[in-house]
């Protein structure tokens, strides 16, 4: 109602019309200036080769097997960690919640989680060097116990131990995002299962599952895109060196390896295009998840 | 007791993985002298002056960061909220779009439009420190929308205006004396991660400003040259994202959930 009158009172006194614009103004235009023309520029090249004529031959150059291993790293290390950080979050997220753990200790995993999972790119690789590298705590703890880490095939500088740290700042996330999901878990529904003559893995299958599946899956999306735009952890820790999509980007940027504008416009074109499907995707399961909260 | 090993279970596996490089870290930090434990290598950490020098400069960009964004977010988001309800899905929409292009990409993307000709503004100090900012000011636009949005929904925005007008007062006294403190608590939040965001940045500062003006780049040099400051670093770093966290809770939202930020 309120809404109908607001619209008819400013149409009718011009100058209200004209602070609008003068206050949404600004906002579109910095949008336009600092985040689609940014973008829009990379992905209208993308589509352009050096001399400037429309190509789709930044794409095929894509078929380029140094391209196709940084992608596929890209997608496996985003993709791994993603399930990791989703099951051992989710576990945590259980055990705080549904678990029947004191409510200090539900109050402190959220503080951690919400530490955990801001403390990520530099620090965070620092951290994972001091633990597990060459001459870290743990890694000397185990030589001394006989246990030799770097001997035994791990490399904190490789994939696993990339994912070793990326679960860091991910399990966390996913704790924070499954919290509130568990606790819109309803005591009725347990109720009516019991009365209906259920068992606890019965309900857990039947009842509780499906309501949570959107929300994992929002989760687990969300840690998806969590580590695929990721740069600064993997660039500390290994120098920039690590062939993954962001890392190509950016010695294209540095003038380091491919010489080739072109490509690199294409690359941060598929970068756009997977975020966008991983965002949305999360958007819509997330609006599912909360219609069980909202209820 | 039995009945509750599982969730102990997780939670321990949770709380190891959360402490053991902490841990870890602390004590490699106070290793820097042979043989015995000593503060060391955070003395040496502080009498660099590019520390100081570097935080200083993430620090001011910081606040610099989340004025602007108050600046461009407040206004747009009253009028909205006031006169403009059938547009707020596509500002929401725009709010979102920093998070489907990584911080590699935009700093890519604002290279090739902003630092070649006919702009060329990276080749001023100011320019590109303007660059740098609105760079920021897309990261953080996210945290600090959702912060001034939830605000606003929180009071009674329609009533709070038509009071100060029939009061007689102008717009500029309604947003600075009316709105802003009522929305104070909840922008407070989207500030403090902001502030999170900026110091922790390396992207953007390392490709804009090389290896050695901001804090986050800075580190990530200390890490390839040197063992035990890069601890002592971290583990300063960690008490200050610790502080930032508790104080988030304190205002009342235990969910920060960050991810446009520095990864």
């Amino acid at each position: 109602m309120a809404n109908g009158a607001a619209q008819t009172w400013w149409r009718q006194i011009e100058w209200r019309r004209v602070g609008v614009s003068l206050t949404v103004g600004p906002f579109l235009l910095f949008a336009v200036l600092f985040m689609i023309l940014p973008a829009g520029s990379l992905l209208i090249e993308s589509f352009r080769n050096a001399q400037g004529q429309w190509t789709l031959a930044n794409f095929a150059d894509m078929n380029d097997p140094m391209i196709i291993e940084a992608y596929a790293m890209s997608l496996r290390i985003s993709f791994t960690t993603a399930i990791i950080g989703a099951i051992l979050g989710l576990l945590v997220a259980y055990a705080i919640t549904v678990g029947g753990l004191p409510h200090g200790i539900r109050t402190a995993i959220l503080t951690f989680s919400g530490v955990a999972s801001n403390f990520a790119g530099v620090p965070l690789a620092f951290a994972f060097v001091a633990t597990l590298g060459r001459t870290g705590i743990i890694t000397a703890l185990l030589a001394q116990l006989g246990i030799n880490l770097y001997k035994n095939g791990f490399n904190l500088y490789s994939y696993a131990g990339l994912v070793l740290v990326y679960v860091y700042f991910q399990f966390p996330l996913m704790v924070l995002v499954m919290t509130p999901a568990l606790d819109g878990l309803r005591r009725e529904w347990r109720e009516a299962s019991a009365i209906l003559g259920a068992n606890t893995a019965q309900y857990w299958w039947h009842v509780a599952l499906p309501i949570l599946t959107p929300a994992i899956l929002a989760g687990m999306v969300l840690l998806f895109g969590n580590a695929f735009g990721a740069f600064a952890t993997a660039y500390a820790l290994t120098g920039g060196t690590f062939t993954m999509v962001t890392n190509v980007i950016a010695q294209e940027m540095s003038g380091d390896v491919l010489h080739n504008e072109a490509l690199a416009y294409a690359l941060a074109t598929g970068m756009i295009v997977i975020m966008t499907i991983t965002i949305g995707t999360y958007t819509l399961l997330q609006r599912r998840a909360e219609r069980w909260l909202r209820a | 007791m039995l009945r509750r090993f599982w969730p102990w279970l997780w939670v321990s596996l949770g709380v190891l993985y959360f402490f053991l490089p902490i841990y870890a870290t602390f004590v490699f930090s106070l290793k820097a002298k042979k043989g015995i434990f000593s503060f060391i290598a955070y003395e040496r950490v502080f009498a660099d002056a590019r520390f100081g020098a570097s935080f200083l400069f993430s620090t001011q960009m910081a606040l610099l960061t989340i004025f602007c964004c108050m600046l461009l977010l407040i206004p747009t988001l009253t009028v909205l909220h006031l006169f403009l309800r059938r547009l707020r899905p596509i500002v929401e929409f725009v709010a979102l779009v920093p998070f489907v292009i990584p911080s590699v990409v935009l700093v890519f993307g604002y290279l090739r439009v902003f630092a070649r000709p006919p702009l060329s503004l990276t080749n001023t100090t100011l320019g590109t420190y303007g660059l740098l900012l609105a760079g920021y000011m897309v990261l953080s636009m996210p945290y600090m929308y959702r912060s001034i949005d939830a605000g606003l929904r929180a009071i009674d925005l329609r009533t709070l205006v038509e009071a100060s007008q029939s009061l007689g007062a102008g717009w500029v006294t309604i947003f600075v004396r009316v709105i802003f403190p009522n929305i104070r608590v909840a922008v407070l939040n989207g500030s403090f991660v902001t502030f999170a965001i900026v110091i922790g940045e390396l992207t953007l500062a390392r490709f804009m400003l090389g290896n050695a003006v901001a804090f986050a780049p800075y580190l990530a040099e200390i890490g390839r040259a040197r063992a035990y400051e890069p601890a002592a670093i971290t583990v300063l770093s960690l008490l200050m994202t610790w502080g930032i966290v508790m104080i988030l809770q304190l205002l009342g939202r235990n969910t920060t959930t960050t991810i446009a930020g520095p990864r």
